[in-house]
């Protein structure tokens, strides 16, 4: 019996898998990018069509919508794994924990992350973005929300067993995302005035790394402590 | 690894496990030899599943350790890990999946690199319903699905939980066969059930018992 342990297999097993059953069950892509693009389309309405005013609080909006979406969808990453014995089967293989819940942490930014970063500069346009902003607003993006992903599921994992765990999950992570909103939101208004944003950008790209490196531990020890 | 009869593999030492300021049980140590089948018995919620939980490392006693092969399974996880093939009453089967997909993912995240799904579907009856999703499934298939991976597998300590709720007469009795050509082989199974066993005899069934405590 060929057995043994392999960090790939680990891997792209648990990717292909969360994929595959995220495409069995649509909605649960559709919901948070419907959530983003509906959030961002009242903010004129409710505000004024002033284009100046627009343009100025686009990139906030922006941001603070795709960070609550970002949320919102977060909820389910562990739910139906913990409900149906998954996660049991899970923490007891002999396969790395945090490679696995690295997996499916990408899986969930690719199905959820993805989306809304590739509507994001529509969006912009109906805000009347800056025009120098649109690099700016796409890099932000494409930075900051895995960094959403990966901090957010550490406070997914620990809540994961309580039943009613929304309103101390966003507390529990909304001070943690603080940091990303506040440097990518100046980033793009550093790019609407003309003004360099490379430090910005690194400043998240840092904290992208950062969490890459050691979040999926935390999540690990997390899930064990919320299995317990 | 060589194991004869008298190899220990899981111990338990002194657990006690409190749940909802309730005591399941106090102090109990008992240590489970290659060849063993176990039978937790007890009332309902006199703690039989909590202690299945603590034999596999998912939840932590109140106090007391388990040993595997002498070594604390906290510190020996990687070791027990591979050599722990654990059932519990939720059976980790995906109903989005196929019984197909469902037992590749079980198989591979248990590290098995090289397998055939379609013979080992035919040991647990489920020809045919390869490619239906499990959760158009029957209950004692989906339940057939989890237990699959029973029938390819190289660990030694098996803990199943309730292994033959919703299983039929002749599914149970090629479930003891097995129970019994593991043990034999010098595995060890772990198990609850409140169903009577035709094939394993009271003589090879050694259980611990365990009463609901008032206090």
């Amino acid at each position: 019996m060929e057995r043994g342990i392999s960090f790939t297999q680990a891997f792209w097993t648990l990717l292909v898998r969360d994929i595959k059953i995220a495409i069995r069950h649509r909605g649960d892509i559709f919901n948070p990018l419907l959530f983003f693009i509906l959030v961002v389309t009242l903010f004129p309405l409710g505000v004024g069509p002033e284009p100046q005013m627009l343009s100025r609080i686009a990139p906030g909006v922006i941001w603070v919508a795709a960070l609550l979406a970002s949320m919102l969808s977060l909820e389910r990453l562990f739910k139906a794994d913990y409900s149906d014995g998954t996660l049991e089967q899970m923490l007891l293989s002999p396969q790395p924990l945090p490679i696995m819940v690295l997996a499916k942490v990408i899986a969930h930014w690719l199905l959820t992350g993805v989306p809304l970063i590739i509507i994001a500069p529509l969006l912009g346009l109906l805000l009347n973005l800056e025009s120098g902003s649109y690099g700016a607003l796409i890099s932000t993006l494409a930075l900051g929300t895995p960094v959403l992903s990966l901090l957010g599921a550490i406070g997914v994992a620990l809540t994961v067993g309580l039943r009613k765990g929304g309103v101390l999950l966003s507390l529990l992570i909304l001070p943690l995302y603080i940091p990303v909103l506040i440097f990518a939101t100046s980033a793009i208004d550093a790019a609407g005035m003309n003004l360099p944003y490379d430090g910005q950008l690194a400043i998240i790209a840092a904290m992208l790394v950062g969490s890459l490196t050691l979040a999926p531990f935390a999540i690990g020890a997390s899930l064990r402590v919320s299995t317990n | 690894m060589e194991t004869s009869q008298q190899t220990i593999l899981l111990s338990a030492k002194e657990l006690t496990c409190i749940r909802e300021e309730r005591i399941l049980f106090d102090q109990l140590s008992f240590d489970i030899h290659a060849g063993d089948i176990v039978q937790i018995e007890g009332p309902n919620g006199a703690g039989k599943t909590s202690l299945l939980r603590i034999l596999a490392g998912l939840s932590r006693p109140y106090s007391g350790n388990v040993l595997y092969l002498n070594e604390d399974i906290n510190h020996a996880r990687d070791e027990f890990n591979a050599d722990l093939l654990y059932l519990g009453h939720l059976p980790g089967v995906k109903s989005e999946l196929t019984a197909e997909e469902n037992l590749r993912f079980n198989l591979q995240i248990s590290g098995y690199t090289q397998f055939e799904t379609t013979p080992i579907l035919a040991q647990v009856n489920l020809t045919g319903f390869e490619e239906a999703l499990t959760g158009h499934l029957s209950a004692g298939q989906h339940r057939r699905t989890a237990l699959a991976r029973l029938w390819h597998t190289n660990c030694k300590i098996w803990i199943v939980d309730e292994p033959f709720t919703a299983i039929d007469k002749k599914g149970v009795e090629e479930l003891e066969q097995l129970f019994l050509e593991h043990a034999n082989n010098g595995g060890c199974v772990i198990m609850t059930t409140h169903q009577d066993m035709s094939i394993i005899t009271d003589q090879r069934l050694r259980k611990i018992r365990l009463d609901y405590q008032f206090l």
